[in-house]
């Protein structure tokens, strides 16, 4: 059981070859690109909630921060669709890895916070310390809200990993408990099913929460600084 | 040769038994070669059930259940180990 429950959760290597490779590749072939006007369903479909996420998010940021567009909506798209993905049986999902998350994490955080202290060096500084603090405060609080910006890129990655992670631990859980209950007593099988079922439900909603939530708190720390 | 010829512009069901190594010693193994076999295929796929004016459903799901047999596949190793038998 031990060993059954964390296998789904290492990297996929076949015969020494990165597969994992593939799999992060996979949501690339669901997003067809096209030139025309009006295009077949999918793409359609694919356009209209990609316009709904712009307008969402892109709205709040001046025109130095609507640069960032193209690299937010790529961002929430594979975070969402790879999450989506490892939703199916035995798939394997790249966004349960931290080593994966913390890549996504630290380069995006970092680079709002270097164009923020590049272009307006004095604004960034003054996020340190919040306005109207009691001066004998003052100390303290600029180191607290140092540690607290350099938790963020931290604070990001884990929160992707855990909350996905969590997820498909709770599904296998709970999927291998009802399995095992229906030769004891089906009414109790019957309600673990239903619980399983919440959950699914709980997970595909988790799935896309989780990568707006990302993304959002990316535009959030590029509000701040540009 | 005129049999070679012949043989470069028949698809695989049109070969004949007797010819079939040579039919397969021919196909070009290139990495370009391969890259283009993979985006014909791809094309042929996504322009049959996908590029249409009223795609359905069917057109996602069949990649998505491609998806689940070949990682099912992948893990049949670990899976196999859970079947339900007295004796494994």
């Amino acid at each position: 059981m031990n060993e059954n429950l964390f296998t789904s959760f290492i990297t996929p290597m076949m015969l020494g070859l990165p597969l994992v490779t593939l799999i992060i590749l996979f949501p690339s072939l669901l997003f067809p690109s096209s030139n025309r006007l009006i295009n077949n369903r999918l793409i359609s479909l694919q356009q209209w909630a990609l316009q709904l996420m712009s307008k969402q998010m892109m709205s709040i940021h001046n025109t130095k921060g609507q640069t960032w567009t193209l690299m937010l909506m790529s961002l929430i798209l594979f975070i969402g669709s790879t999450n989506l993905l490892g939703l199916l049986p035995h798939s394997f999902t790249p966004t349960t890895q931290l080593s994966m998350n913390l890549g996504m994490a630290i380069p995006l955080w970092a680079g709002a916070v270097i164009t923020g202290f590049r272009n307006k060096t004095k604004a960034s500084l003054a996020h340190f310390l919040p306005q109207g603090t009691p001066t004998p405060l003052i100390p303290m609080l600029v180191i607290i809200e140092t540690i607290s910006l350099f938790i963020q890129p931290m604070a990001l990655a884990v929160r992707l990993t855990a909350n996905i992670t969590a997820g498909h631990l709770l599904i296998h859980l709970i999927g291998g408990a009802t399995l095992a209950l229906t030769n004891i007593s089906p009414t109790t099988a019957l309600i673990t099913f239903i619980i399983l079922i919440l959950l699914t439900i709980l997970e595909f909603a988790v799935a896309m929460i989780q990568a707006y939530v990302f993304t959002l708190l990316v535009s959030l720390y590029l509000h701040d600084n540009t | 040769l005129a049999s070679l010829m012949n043989l470069m512009e028949k698809k695989l069901l049109e070969v004949k038994l007797g010819e079939l190594p040579s039919w397969i010693l021919m196909r070009d193994f290139t990495p370009s070669g391969i890259a283009g076999a993979f985006q014909r295929g791809y094309y042929r796929y996504y322009n049959k059930y996908v590029n249409v004016k009223k795609g359905s459903i069917a057109g996602l799901s069949m990649v998505l259940a491609a998806y689940v047999f070949l990682n099912y596949c992948r893990s049949y190793k670990e899976l196999k180990h859970e079947r339900l038998r007295k004796y494994h």
